[in-house]
């Protein structure tokens, strides 16, 4: 039978949907299936967000589910914290990246250990949605990559998607997780998009597991989040120089899958690490001495980084120098042929 | 000029959007100048004799206890005890007036308020011990963790009290801060969550003088700590935190009203801490002992146990009774501290995450091959 519905969902599916859109299924699937999932932060309600992922959930799920809170991150955070000693499964936004901040506190001295101090008996299943990294054009302190932060501390989860498919399975995953996750989302890819249907969701993606975005022989690019399309990019105008290259696109950052990123770098030999994020005591020094201590008999070459540079994020009209693009990207590759250099 | 007629007075206050509600709660925001009092005042004789005595045992009690923990600092059982010595009136209240349905967020200070409400002494001293953090359920007890962060636990009682009403709930939240916390960002933001969203919740400040070595001078220009309500349009109390019954019948009234949707108080009791900080701190550097002196003429337990006294309510007999009680606690306390608590090292990974990642499965393994080659060299 076909319904009126069921037409609509046929247009709808036709369109390419973006990760924003993904993000907002995923919400909206969760709050109609679990009564105590909650969505909470500033200016998510009324105006949907300022990126629009939560377009619409306080009209359909009204503003008990979908708060607009008073503009205080820590305070956004640490109610957050009761509710879910409470039994509720509050979803909050932190509407850039650098506004995190305030929150820090509660999210490092409560959120991360409440498990471990209370020996499991008070877990916490809250994610933290965080907009993150540049490449917008934003003004000081809409564009960093603080992802090291929360890798650092013990008890959180930090995930980012690089894929539409991705943003709707991982924050399902992350949602439903009894732990509380960081979900790291990249900016500048909320309007990338897909033949993704909203009407039709992909699988829940369970959180931990890397992916071989492209299968190549000669070296892997290891990135995630709004590096892996650039790694995409690189990968392809590097097969003009003759280079085969695999990317793995890490999806989760704590949980690390060494699994999938070492079988990768033992088939090619060769690894760069690729995220825009500062590189000095970034997330690339981390994968790249778990990749040396783990393969280095299968290496070629050192595991070179490719990453933001050491400085605070920088003015918009100077970010492209910054954030590591397809030539930085062929040059470290270039510098992997490590024989003919030393 | 005032606000009226300020240039774009007019749109001060903003077209309210349909959800906005303005405060209807007849009670005032503004506290008494004075601490309100009812020991030895015309207001105790309406006291109900009941409450009054229960007071007094856990009182007594609950001086036994700090004596006790002190004591066990000294003999090296605690790692270290943040003693509520002359503040036991705020702490036996604030465990008192709730219901069992409703949580406590203590701070570090606030074991006693955690035991007076039933918790296991034992499990109750786990953090300062150096055992695992928590040594109790909290949803069992409704007792969140004792927070060592300062203000930290305040938005979580807003957040459980607002979720409680979601879901329908009459529970009401209580959480406890020195003064010292009132400075820190998260009592800020959790008094105005609360006022904003009418959380059922009381916060109870213990001020009792000092912040380690600061004294309340340096802390705020405010009139009183009582005060602060005022700006998030919830009503402020001042109560004499050496009163036992005036500190119950504060607390009530603000559970109460918080219970029937009046939403949040914040209420200042007045108090001195007669110990040090703790073990490591040397009071005598900032205060001095006449100040202390002074503060041990109005001592709690006795404050109470005159009145009662007065009034026929107890004898020596009763005095004795209650004495005998806390020594028993005493001891029992005494005896299983004196235990050393076991613990199993590869817990360390337990209760990281809900399933243990690969990374903390490769330490843990790690950690019992070196449990082990400890083992073997043991019996060697």
């Amino acid at each position: 039978m076909t319904t009126v519905a069921t037409r609509a969902a046929a247009r709808t599916a036709a369109k390419p949907a973006t990760m924003a859109q993904a993000l907002n299924r995923a919400m909206r699937d969760a709050m109609a299936e679990d009564p105590t999932v909650h969505v909470m932060g500033e200016d998510v309600g009324t105006l949907g967000g300022v990126f629009r992922v939560t377009d619409g959930l306080a009209k359909e799920f009204g503003e008990d589910r979908c708060t607009d809170t008073p503009l205080a991150e820590a305070g956004i955070l640490g109610t957050a914290v009761g509710m879910a000693m409470y039994g509720l499964r509050p979803v909050v936004e932190m509407q850039f990246d650098a506004f995190a901040y305030p929150a820090f506190e509660q999210l490092v001295s409560h959120v991360s250990r409440m498990r471990n101090r209370t020996r499991g008996a008070m877990p916490m299943p809250l994610v933290v949605r965080v907009p993150y990294g540049g490449g917008i054009g934003g003004v000081e302190h809409h564009s960093d990559s603080s992802e090291v932060y929360y890798m650092a501390t013990p008890g959180l989860h930090v995930v980012t998607p690089a894929t539409v498919e991705d943003a709707y399975g991982l924050l399902r995953a992350a949602i439903a997780s009894d732990d509380p996750v960081v979900f790291l989302e990249p900016k500048r890819l909320y309007w990338s998009k897909s033949d993704w249907s909203p009407e039709n969701p992909a699988a829940v993606e369970p959180i931990g597991r890397a992916v071989v975005r492209r299968g190549g022989r000669s070296a892997t690019l290891i990135s995630y989040g709004p590096s892996v399309p650039v790694c995409l990019e690189a990968a392809e105008a590097a097969r003009a120089e003759g280079w085969d290259l695999e990317v793995v696109d890490l999806r989760s950052l704590v949980p690390f899958d060494d699994e999938t990123v070492c079988a990768s770098v033992r088939r090619t030999g060769r690894a760069v690490v690729v995220h825009e994020a500062t590189g000095f005591a970034g997330p690339g020094a981390e994968i790249a001495a778990r990749v040396t201590e783990r393969c280095f008999h299968h290496l070629e070459a050192p595991v070179l980084r490719v990453t933001g540079f050491d400085i605070p994020y920088p003015p918009p009209m100077l970010e492209r120098h910054h954030l590591p693009g397809v030539d930085r990207i062929l040059d470290a590759v270039a510098r992997l042929q490590w024989e003919a250099q030393s | 000029m005032t606000v009226q007629e300020l240039p774009g007075a007019a749109s001060y206050r903003p077209v309210p959007p349909p959800a906005w509600k303005p405060r209807t709660d007849p009670a005032p925001l503004l506290p008494d100048p004075e601490p309100y009092r009812v020991l030895g005042t015309e207001a105790a004789g309406g006291f109900a004799p009941d409450v009054l005595r229960r007071l007094y045992a856990e009182l007594v009690r609950g001086r036994r206890y700090n004596t006790q923990a002190t004591a066990l600092t000294k003999q090296g059982r605690l790692a270290v005890y943040p003693s509520s010595t002359g503040q036991e009136a705020c702490e036996v209240a604030a465990a008192l007036v709730l219901e069992e349905r409703d949580w406590l967020f203590p701070s570090y200070r606030d074991t006693l308020a955690a035991v007076a409400r039933g918790l296991d002494p034992v499990e109750a001293l786990t953090l300062l011990r150096g055992d695992w953090h928590t040594g109790y359920d909290p949803r069992e007890h409704r007792i969140a963790p004792l927070s060592t962060p300062l203000a930290t636990q305040l938005p979580h009682a807003v957040g459980l009290a607002h979720a409680a009403r979601l879901r329908g709930d009459d529970v009401v939240a209580l959480a406890m801060i020195g003064d010292g916390g009132t400075s820190e960002g998260d009592f800020h933001e959790a008094l105005n969550f609360a006022a904003v969203w009418q959380a059922p919740v009381v916060f109870l400040v213990q001020n009792n003088g000092f912040a380690i070595s600061v004294p309340l001078a340096k802390q705020t220009a405010a009139p009183s700590l009582a005060h602060k309500a005022v700006g998030y349009g919830m009503p402020g109390r001042l109560v004499d935190g050496n009163d036992a019954a005036a500190v119950h019948q504060v607390l009530s009234e603000a559970v109460a009203r918080a219970r029937r949707g009046g939403g949040p108080t914040l209420v200042e009791a007045v108090t001195y801490r007669i110990d040090a900080h703790t073990n490591a701190d040397d009071a005598t550097r900032y205060r001095v002992d006449d100040e202390v002196e002074a503060w041990r003429r109005h001592d709690p337990v006795k404050l109470l146990e005159r009145e009662l006294t007065e009034r026929g309510l107890i004898d020596e007999d009763g005095i004795r009774e209650a004495a005998d009680q806390a020594e028993d606690m005493a001891a029992r306390l005494r005896e299983r501290m004196n235990a050393d608590a076991v613990l199993d090292p590869m817990d360390l990974f337990t209760h990281v995450y809900a399933e243990q990642t690969a990374q903390l499965r490769e330490q843990a393994a790690q950690l019992r091959a070196e449990l082990d080659a400890e083992a073997e060299g043991d019996d060697r």
